[in-house]
């Protein structure tokens, strides 16, 4: 391991401890500051006497001060201790990693398929400028671009279960009951509207981006260069042109993580899908505010990730600033 | 000795451009250009910074952007060049040596980039091929395995030079092949040059630097405001009385004065009726106002001023 490799990993490391901390405590303090009354979310409106509701509000520490409110939340969560669910009664890390599981597949198919339907769609009209492939994927590019997440899912709902009747409408798992019972084939076809829905809605930035990615590196000096000597057509595009925009087209759509995760959260309430966004909603709803600041973590996490792969593709992968030692940014 | 390689006439290159919306204008860059390349021969073609020189190779390798048009006749050895033409024979019979490490492909190494996109046992023969003449022009073997930006100055432009030669072409277009460059540089390229030459390759040389045009060509024609307006042989430039036209003349006697550099011509943006050369002329007439000057042959020389009309006459 190189100097540079270890600087990049030491400098990532204290990122990712400071982002840790600032978005604990940020969220920490912006629920604090919202109308949510933990008693209350856990009575459920149920009558108490005023002597049991002051027990409880001990046991949940709703008066002590800030400040050791988020001192005791900070060295539990050091020590891997999320707390409990209000709604689910168990562990909020056992929440987090079965519905982080579900979400995970949905988005991983979802970038995994957007990525190559874009770049390729990208490649296929930045080659044709002009013509009428290209108008046709950049009208697509706009239009999907333009409309909400969510409101492809429901376009999608109503075509493939209402119309089609190919998928039941709905297939959620009661709030508050863990989905384990679900056989492998239920779960698949619960994924495949979601997924569709998330890949329809990835392939526009990417398929955009590559596209205007290509058209720069067509009319640049050194595809000039490389026609002068008598290269063309599409071994020139491949040997050339594909490689210089593969590079920056794969570091976007890693940066494209929080946005999968954005539309994977409303997609996963189009479809009732049992994902760590339809948690985060019923969560919110019902006040669960230890799972809710869980989730934040969680979804930090993971945005953290796709920057960090796109400085490693960008840092690593690139021949010109791999070799470049003076690495000393970030 | 004189057999003709290149032979360029009357060529314009043109842009269309949309200013506004939908408003087309045309912009002219170069306007009726003769010259002609003969077999072991430099024509070297002086012209200042952006007045599209650069475009005058692209038009000869069929390389111009699609907003650009070309009119007139490019011939090689007798034969009208059509398009089709261009592109079969470019990189093998013509080839290009570029201005810059800007026109090598950042994420290739260089001897991927020099051999082209060759398969199987063609690929052994290129490689071979690609060492000798990298030994040839002094690369040594590492530089093989490099990507453009690891590359000096010096080296970029012996990558260039045996990139383009790679193919063994008739006829060389050199695009400034020496601007920032150290002058040790400098003197190797102006070497590679004359040994071009004499290996009978035809060299059209392109070059805002005047002194390396002395040194190396055999002919020079002056561009000037998107003209040729002369062309002459290298030695008559040593004595401003065998020169015909001008704007030449000032040139060369403005030389000394200006450290040996090429002034910056004042350039009409619009296309004038008469001659682009009125507005500067100490012996216009008023008849230079109105009418054009054709490019007309005037002995060794050619010539685009009216004074030498009558001469012919
Ligand atoms: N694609 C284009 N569209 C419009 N004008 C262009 C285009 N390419 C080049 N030009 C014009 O041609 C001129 C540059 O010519 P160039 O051959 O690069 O000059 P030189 O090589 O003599 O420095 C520029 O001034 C520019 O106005
Ligand atoms: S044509 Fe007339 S204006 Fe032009 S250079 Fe000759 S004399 Fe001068
Ligand atoms: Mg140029």
């Amino acid at each position: 391991m190189n100097n540079r490799t270890k600087k990049f990993i030491r400098n990532k490391a204290i990122h990712f401890i400071l982002l840790m901390l600032a978005v604990a405590i940020f969220s920490f303090i912006l629920l604090e500051l919202s109308p949510i009354d933990p008693v209350n979310a856990y009575l459920k409106q149920a009558v108490i006497s005023p002597e049991q509701r002051l027990i409880l509000e001990q046991y949940w520490g709703v008066n002590q001060p800030l400040t050791t409110k988020i001192w005791g939340w900070l060295s539990n969560l050091l020590q891997g201790n999320l707390g409990n669910s209000l709604i689910y009664r168990v562990p909020v890390i056992d929440v987090i990693y079965e519905r982080f599981m579900a979400s995970f597949v949905l988005m991983a198919l979802s970038w995994v398929i957007s990525g190559i339907i874009g770049f390729g769609l990208g490649i296929v009209a930045g080659k044709n400028k002009g013509g009428w492939i290209d108008k046709l994927v950049k009208l697509y590019c706009y239009v999907l671009q333009s409309a909400p997440s969510f409101w492809i899912g429901l376009v999608i709902l109503i075509i493939f279960s209402v119309e089609l009747g190919w998928f039941p409408i709905g297939m959620s798992v009661a709030i508050g009951t863990l989905s384990s019972d679900a056989t492998i084939w239920q779960w698949l076809a619960r994924l495949v509207l979601p997924t569709l829905t998330l890949s329809l809605v990835g392939v526009a930035p990417i398929a955009m981006y590559t596209r205007n990615e290509l058209v720069n590196v067509l009319s640049s000096d050194y595809i000039l260069f490389a026609r002068a000597r008598g290269e063309s057509g599409w071994p020139l595009i491949e040997r050339q042109a594909l490689r210089n925009t593969l590079l920056p087209a794969l570091t976007l759509q890693f940066q494209n993580f929080a946005e999968l995760f954005g539309g994977a959260v409303l997609v996963e309430q189009v479809f009732s899908y049992p994902g760590i966004g339809q948690t985060a909603v019923a969560a919110g709803l019902q006040s669960d505010v230890t799972l809710l600041l869980g989730i934040v973590l969680i979804s930090a996490v993971f945005v953290f990730v796709g920057n960090t792969l796109a400085d490693v593709m960008y840092y690593f992968v690139d021949p010109r600033i791999r070799e470049n030692e003076s690495f000393d940014k970030n | 000795m004189s057999e003709e390689l290149l032979s360029v006439k009357n060529v314009s290159i043109s842009f269309t451009q949309y200013v506004q919306g939908l408003n087309q204008h045309e912009l002219k860059v170069i306007s009726d250009l003769s010259l002609d390349v003969k077999k072991g021969e430099v024509v070297a073609i002086l012209g200042s910074s952006g007045s599209g020189k650069s475009l005058l190779a692209h038009a000869i390798l069929g390389i111009l952007p699609e907003n650009g048009t070309c009119e007139g006749d490019i011939c090689y050895k007798n034969e009208v060049l059509t398009q089709q033409k261009k592109e079969a024979i470019r990189g093998k019979e013509i080839c290009l040596i570029p201005q810059s490490v800007n026109f090598l492909d950042p994420l290739m190494k260089v001897k991927e980039q020099a051999i082209g996109d060759v398969k199987g046992e063609e690929r052994e023969e290129a490689l071979r091929k690609q060492r000798e003449i990298f030994s040839k022009y002094g690369l040594a073997e590492e530089v093989d395995d490099l990507y453009p930006f690891e590359l000096s100055g010096g080296m970029a432009r012996k990558v260039l030079l045996s990139t383009a030669l790679l193919s063994n072409p008739e006829l060389v277009v050199a695009d400034e092949p020496t601007p920032g460059l150290d002058e040790k540089s400098v003197k190797e390229t102006i070497m590679d040059i004359k040994n071009l030459k004499e290996e009978g390759k035809g060299v059209l040389l392109i070059t805002h630097d005047i002194n390396v045009a002395l040194e190396i060509a055999d002919r020079i024609a002056i561009f000037y405001s998107g003209f040729v307006i002369e062309i002459n042989k290298t030695e008559n430039f040593a004595d401003t009385g065998k020169l015909l036209h001008p704007y030449t003349k000032s040139l060369i006697e403005a030389l000394p004065r200006n450290g040996f550099k090429l002034t910056e011509g004042v350039q009409p943006l619009e296309e004038v009726p008469g001659c682009v050369y009125y507005d500067n002329c100490p012996i216009k007439s008023d008849f230079c106002k109105e009418n054009r000057p054709n490019l007309i042959k005037c002995g060794d020389a050619m010539i685009r001023c009216h004074n030498y009309d009558k001469e012919v006459k």
